[in-house]
């Protein structure tokens, strides 16, 4: 089995155009064996692009091929309005890969499906996607650094060191069921602690890579949910072991301020929640190898 | 992107939030015109983006234009933390007889803002927050709500606020909601927030950071830009798009992504290296992005070989290649490089690079062992 996407899963690619990323890497999700089922575009409906029936919305995408997922990479300024807009299309699982959306739109967006749209969860956005190896794979990972059949789950906060998680599992012959790429801005959609809970309930996920970075809380609170809800194994790396304090790396989610959110406290909380925590991924790699070695 | 105190000030005013009245000067004889305007007395504040500034002497009271003069002299040029003082804020000295605290912030934790209000301000908050937690009200606003007038009245007194000053600084607090909030900060912060003798409620102080991907709807915000960083290279990493932070080591990195650049930097550091930097070029960087990259490191001298580290998802394999190639025979790239390419388009873009057949480039295929290769050119090529 797979958490949250698998074989059945249908994705309309919102945005489409014939020079859209999303294009690009709906096709190359489609060639992986994804069902890329419809896109759509304000400007387009009726049009077929690469064989893929474009409509004018989401609403119409869903009601003539039953969409039940959406992947999202339009510009920042018309991100939040598409995650909504999938919601509203009664769609389930929404990947939204945009870099750069404001925190507020983020914080409106998030409480927005909290409060009115429960039964849809977003992954992302600022995000790699997931790939349920073998079945689905939605977003921008490269799907042949995937290996399918478990036992491994994966999930991520950064983009990059999730493919390199990825590949460091498949180059060392451990299969995975999901990976899931939850992003690195201040207000995800899917949590750590989300993703571990459905690896959890998982039948065919055996152990777990969680792979967090410096700044925030997120990480410390997945160490509270694998203390006292996982009987899965964990394994963590937390990249910016190195990362000067007060210092912005790169993106909203890597900042630390003081002591809070060091790359030391979080392997700390995790050290203490049972996780083995590696120094890097070349070596979270190896420790996941022992894990599944000890697996009964 | 940090506001000075000032430019905090200007933004808090545009959403009526009441500030002294005040202007900046560059100069002695600009910061003496300012105080013969505004009146005196007067207080002289050296505006840099960091802490402490008042403890160095940076904050001074003039009662005349000779104190001006003194004083501006003093702090213009002076040294806070690093950051030399090139501007300064005059504004009317103000009478206080309370100081109080208010900010926002996102509550990344809990996903909603997070409204705090203290009694206790003109103090280190975080101080406060440690030793008397109680001493701050805290409130989450929840960004579909916002935040209610009568929810503002209640925070005020809850945080102990006296009677005088509750009605006016619910004000202020609502307020600074619409500021941080329409205005898009990360934070808005006013430490203090005084009560003067003649019963006004208004900011003494401004810190506001601003959303950086809220950009594109804020064209106002262009008269903030270009004053943030003193670092000549973090400056060209910025212009050219560039995630930059100067580190104190001797390995030049490039990745693609927050976390695999600092994971990079880990790894050479474990390895018994030292990174001489952090740079993320970025997700789906093209070539151009790429010789940049490479164009920033070549700058810093204290680089003795490069370690690209590329994992591709979005970011293309051939683009990178291309990018690289393309940088040698722009640039004289003064140190070997060493480059491990993975993922999207991998194959394509390791084709490439050993067509050009680049003496300067040498791929390594992990990344523990490209980290050490990176090293150990490093430490071959030191003087």
């Amino acid at each position: 089995m797979s958490i949250f996407v698998d074989e059945s899963t249908k994705v309309v690619v919102q945005g489409l155009s014939p020079t859209s990323q999303g294009l690009y890497h709906g096709l190359r999700n489609r060639a992986y064996g994804t069902q890329v089922v419809a896109g759509t575009n304000p400007k387009r409906g009726g049009e077929t692009i690469e064989g893929i029936p474009v409509f004018s919305g989401v609403a119409e995408a869903v009601a003539a091929t039953g969409a039940d997922a959406s992947f999202i990479s339009v510009p920042p300024p018309f991100a939040a309005a598409a995650i909504i807009e999938a919601a509203e299309a009664g769609i389930g699982f929404v990947v939204c890969i945009t870099e750069g959306i404001p925190a507020h739109d983020e914080a409106r967006a998030y409480n927005l499906l909290r409060r009115d749209f429960p039964h849809t969860r977003l992954l992302g956005p600022n995000c790699p996607g997931i790939i349920s190896a073998g079945k689905c794979n939605i977003g921008i990972t490269s799907g042949d650094i995937a290996l399918p059949g478990g036992p491994a789950g994966l999930v991520s906060r950064s983009g990059t060191v999730f493919y390199q998680a990825l590949y460091e599992l498949t180059q060392k012959g451990i299969g995975q069921t999901t990976g899931v790429g939850i992003g690195g801005d201040p207000v995800p959609g899917t949590s750590f602690t989300d993703a571990l809970a459905a690896f959890e309930a998982d039948p065919e996920t055996k152990a777990v890579l969680m792979i967090g970075e410096i700044g925030g809380a997120a990480e410390e609170q997945a160490a509270d949910f694998i203390r006292d809800r996982m009987s899965k194994p964990v394994v963590a790396y937390i990249a910016g072991v190195t990362a000067p304090p007060g210092r912005k790396m790169g993106h909203a989610g890597a900042i630390i301020s003081g002591s809070q959110g060091t790359a030391k406290a979080k392997m700390e909380a995790l050290s203490a929640a049972g996780v083995s925590v590696a120094q890097n991924p070349t070596e979270a790699g190896e420790l996941m190898v022992d894990v599944v070695k000890n697996l009964v | 992107m940090d506001l000075y105190e000032y430019q905090g000030k200007q933004y808090f005013a545009r959403f009526g939030i009441p500030v002294s009245p005040g202007g900046v000067a560059d100069t002695v004889d600009q910061a003496l015109a300012v105080a013969d305007e505004v009146g005196f007395p007067v207080v002289v504040k050296a505006q840099v983006k960091v802490g402490g500034r008042g403890k160095a002497g940076g904050i001074q009271l003039a009662d005349d234009a000779e104190a001006v003069r003194r004083h501006a002299g003093a702090i213009l040029g002076m040294d806070v933390k690093g950051h030399v003082v090139e501007r300064l804020w005059i504004e009317r000295s103000s009478d206080i007889t309370h100081e109080y605290y208010a900010s926002f912030t996102l509550d990344r934790t809990a996903k909603k803002h997070l409204c705090m209000v203290s009694a206790r301000g003109g103090v280190d908050i975080e101080e406060v927050a440690d030793s008397d937690p109680g001493a701050i009200a805290r409130l989450h606003v929840d960004p579909l709500d916002g935040l209610s007038a009568a929810a503002a009245a209640q925070l005020v007194a809850e945080a102990g606020l006296h009677q005088v000053a509750r009605e006016q600084a619910a004000v202020v607090v609502q307020k600074l909601y619409a500021c941080y909030e329409e205005g898009d900060c990360d934070l808005a912060e006013i430490n203090p927030l005084i009560y003067t003798p003649d019963g006004r409620v208004h900011a003494l102080d401004a810190k506001v950071t601003l959303d950086d991907n809220a950009r594109f709807r804020h064209p106002e915000w262009d008269q903030f830009a270009g004053t943030e960083t003193t670092d000549p290279r973090e400056r060209l990493a910025k212009e050219k798009g560039l995630q930059y932070v100067g580190l104190d080591g001797f390995v030049g990195i490039i990745a693609n992504g927050a976390g695999l650049a600092m994971s990079t930097c880990d790894v050479v550091e474990q390895v018994g290296g030292s990174p001489a930097n952090f740079l993320d070029i970025g997700g789906g960087a093209n070539a151009a992005q790429m010789a940049n990259a490479l164009e920033v490191i070549n700058t810093d001298d204290k680089v003795r070989s490069i370690f690209i580290n590329i994992f591709g998802g979005i970011t293309r394999g051939e683009e990178v290649a291309n990018g690289i190639v393309e940088a040698l025979g722009r640039v004289d790239i003064s140190s070997p490089i060493v480059i491990r390419l993975d993922g999207t388009n991998a194959e394509e873009g390791r084709r490439i690079l050993a067509e050009h057949g680049s003496d300067k480039l040498e791929p390594v295929p992990t990344m523990i062992e490209a980290a050490k290769r990176a090293t150990e050119l490093a430490r071959g090529s030191r003087p």
